[in-house]
């Protein structure tokens, strides 16, 4: 690095102007673009959280693409295989949302298969029945939404804007989910027992999606004050388990947890607790699904290698063609 | 839509036709319009089963939407017309797609080839979507209004599927020296499995206007071919054709393996619904 470029650098950083506008941005709650400054700390913690959210969505396909070919009605598979289309839409939003912070989806695509980037850990756990392909719509995307609503109004505009697409497609993917459940619930005695048995595998780690109890969450804090987060991980999840109660008595199936219940003092919805130390296990690599993901993420990146050289190669000569003809 | 809104629609262009409304329509097709439905069906379920492999395994995500899209199309064509054909026998897209033997598919060897490599896929999604391009855009002029109605919303997304394996065409071919070895090694194994698309069967005769016979695409489907390959500086491959034999039951080794995939749980609970 050149010493212009630290300097350049260091009064980036010393933006006065530019840092009492964002505050003041942040103050009014209104919307940081990408041309605006913003603190170092901020872009970086943003860009972890949207390149997370990305992968997410990019793994989160391959659960639920496993059972493409096996739907059960040729109704059914189109559905899934739109779902699953449209995560790998959501992935592309989150990428460019990420993108506008300066990192190229090269680098995150790459962080991610070296195991430098995180996903969400709902995602190594396996998809074992037909009924899960239910309970994950129902119980992870419903989850989801209930995260992501509120991030529809996140201070940085492409990420709140993002989210706003995403919701919608969330939304349906939560309702086609409860709609498989139900026709199981109302099925046969197997199918029934199908769908009950999805809901308690589902029922814990969906929970535990919002993320480790606040007291055990330190950045929250921070993100709470960018207006980045708007509601803590336990609000959320109290919240999502009230929705929960509501919607499996729909469905005529139990939620596998006795100690649900709604505190009419904190006026909020409490569960049996949870076992973060699988949580902390799986985060750290070792769920039953984490390298199998993994592994077929670099398969499927490293073998279309050749393709995406092909592309840009083509792309280039195709250029070059055209400046001649100039 | 409601049901009973469903069966007040009625076929005219620019109506797309969903699966659901061809259930409850009044007309049945004849035995050999149903058979014939069975053939073009069976190729787009087979296809879509083969393709739907490729989604979160694609080399870029734009390709795992585009190709996600393509299935999702051949799937809706092959629901309205394993549907159709149905209606001839009192049975259901699903009673046909989920419970039928292998010799009772009448797909052809082309949809049963493996994904192999991109290049691979992109040489059967280039025959398949010429070929189905001729073919739907014949058939939208076919006596029998439901297949010409099928036909019309096909032959749109088709023109996409067309669009698609061109482009990858001309990129793999032209891109790196491995992309193009690679595309001509795809193209030589898809080859063998192009003939069988243009064969008359004795049903054919038998359809009248309803059908469209599969001798009369061959001349546009090699000009339309030739013209993309000489865009991408590439020979049509020099291989023998396979005898085929798809639409009179007897299939590729693949066939077996696709529908044991496709139908291994709706086998395992019968009288299911889902
Ligand atoms: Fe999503
Ligand atoms: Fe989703």
């Amino acid at each position: 690095m050149t010493t212009t470029a630290i300097d350049a650098g260091s009064r980036a950083n010393h933006d006065d102007a530019g840092e009492q506008q964002f505050n003041e941005l942040i103050a009014q709650d209104s919307r940081i673009e990408p041309r605006d400054w913003m603190p170092a700390d901020y872009r970086k913690s943003l860009t972890r959280q949207i390149s997370q959210h990305a992968h997410s969505e990019i793994i989160g396909m391959q659960p639920e693409a496993n059972w493409i070919t096996r739907a059960p009605s040729l109704k059914r598979k189109a559905v899934l295989m739109a779902k699953v289309q449209d995560e790998a839409g959501h992935g592309l939003y989150l990428y460019s949302a990420a993108e506008t912070l300066g990192t190229p989806r090269d680098k995150m695509t790459e962080d991610l298969i070296a195991g430098k980037a995180r996903y969400s850990s709902i995602f190594n756990y396996p998809v074992l029945t037909w009924a899960d392909i239910g309970a994950i719509g129902w119980l992870v995307d419903g989850a989801a939404i209930c995260n992501q609503v509120p991030l529809c109004r996140a201070s940085y505009g492409p990420y709140g804007r993002a989210m706003v697409r995403i919701c919608k497609e969330e939304s349906f993917h939560q309702r086609q989910g409860f709609e498989i459940l139900l026709e199981l619930a109302n099925g046969t005695p197997e199918q029934r027992a199908m769908a009950q048995d999805a809901v308690n595998r589902w029922y814990a780690p969906s929970l535990m999606m919002f993320g480790p109890p606040d007291e055990d969450s330190p950045n929250s804090q921070q993100s709470m004050l960018w207006n980045i987060k708007r509601f803590s991980n336990d609000e959320l999840r109290s919240r999502f388990v009230g929705m929960m109660v509501e919607q499996v008595r729909a469905l005529g199936l139990e939620l596998p947890n006795k100690e649900v219940r709604f505190n009419e003092e904190t006026g909020r919805w409490e569960h049996g607790p949870l076992d973060w130390n699988e949580f902390k296990e799986v985060l750290a690599g070792r769920g039953p699904c984490n390298a199998q993901r993994m592994e077929r993420r670099r398969e499927a990146h490293e073998e279309g290698a050749w393709v995406r050289e092909a592309a840009a190669a083509y792309a280039e000569k195709q250029a070059l063609k055209h400046a001649q003809a100039a | 839509m409601s049901e009973a809104n469903a069966s007040a629609t009625r076929i005219t262009p620019g109506n797309a036709l969903r699966p659901e409304d061809i259930a409850l329509l009044d007309t049945k097709p004849s035995d050999a319009v149903a058979q014939y439905a069975l053939w073009l069906g069976d190729d787009a379920l087979i296809l879509a089963q083969r393709l739907g492999w490729w989604i979160s395994r694609a080399p870029e995500l734009e390709e795992d939407v585009a190709l996600a899209n393509i299935a999702l199309d051949q799937i809706g064509h092959a629901r309205s017309f394993l549907t159709y054909a149905g209606r001839a026998w009192d049975k259901t897209e699903d009673d046909l797609a989920y419970f039928r033997r292998e010799p009772e598919f009448r797909s052809v060897h082309l949809v049963e080839q493996p994904n192999g490599d991109f290049a691979r896929t992109i040489a059967r999604q280039f025959v398949v979507a010429l070929y189905q391009w001729e073919l739907y855009s014949r058939l939208v002029g076919s006596s029998d209004p439901t297949l010409a109605a099928i036909a019309a919303k096909a032959v749109k997304e088709v023109d996409y599927h067309r669009d698609h394996s061109i482009q990858w065409i001309l990129r793999l071919a032209q891109g790196t020296d491995e992309s193009r070895r690679r595309m001509i090694a795809g193209l030589k194994l898809t080859w063998p499995y192009v003939e069988e698309l243009f064969t008359d069967y004795p049903l054919v005769d038998e359809l009248g206007d309803a059908g469209v016979r599969p001798s009369t695409l061959r001349e546009p489907f090699d000009a339309a071919v030739r013209a993309i390959l000489v865009e991408a500086e590439l020979e049509p491959p020099e291989v023998p054709g396979s005898v085929g034999g798809g639409r009179l039951g007897r299939h590729s080794e693949h066939l077996g393996y696709i529908i044991a995939e496709l139908q291994v749980l709706a086998r395992e609970y019968p009288g299911a619904s889902w």
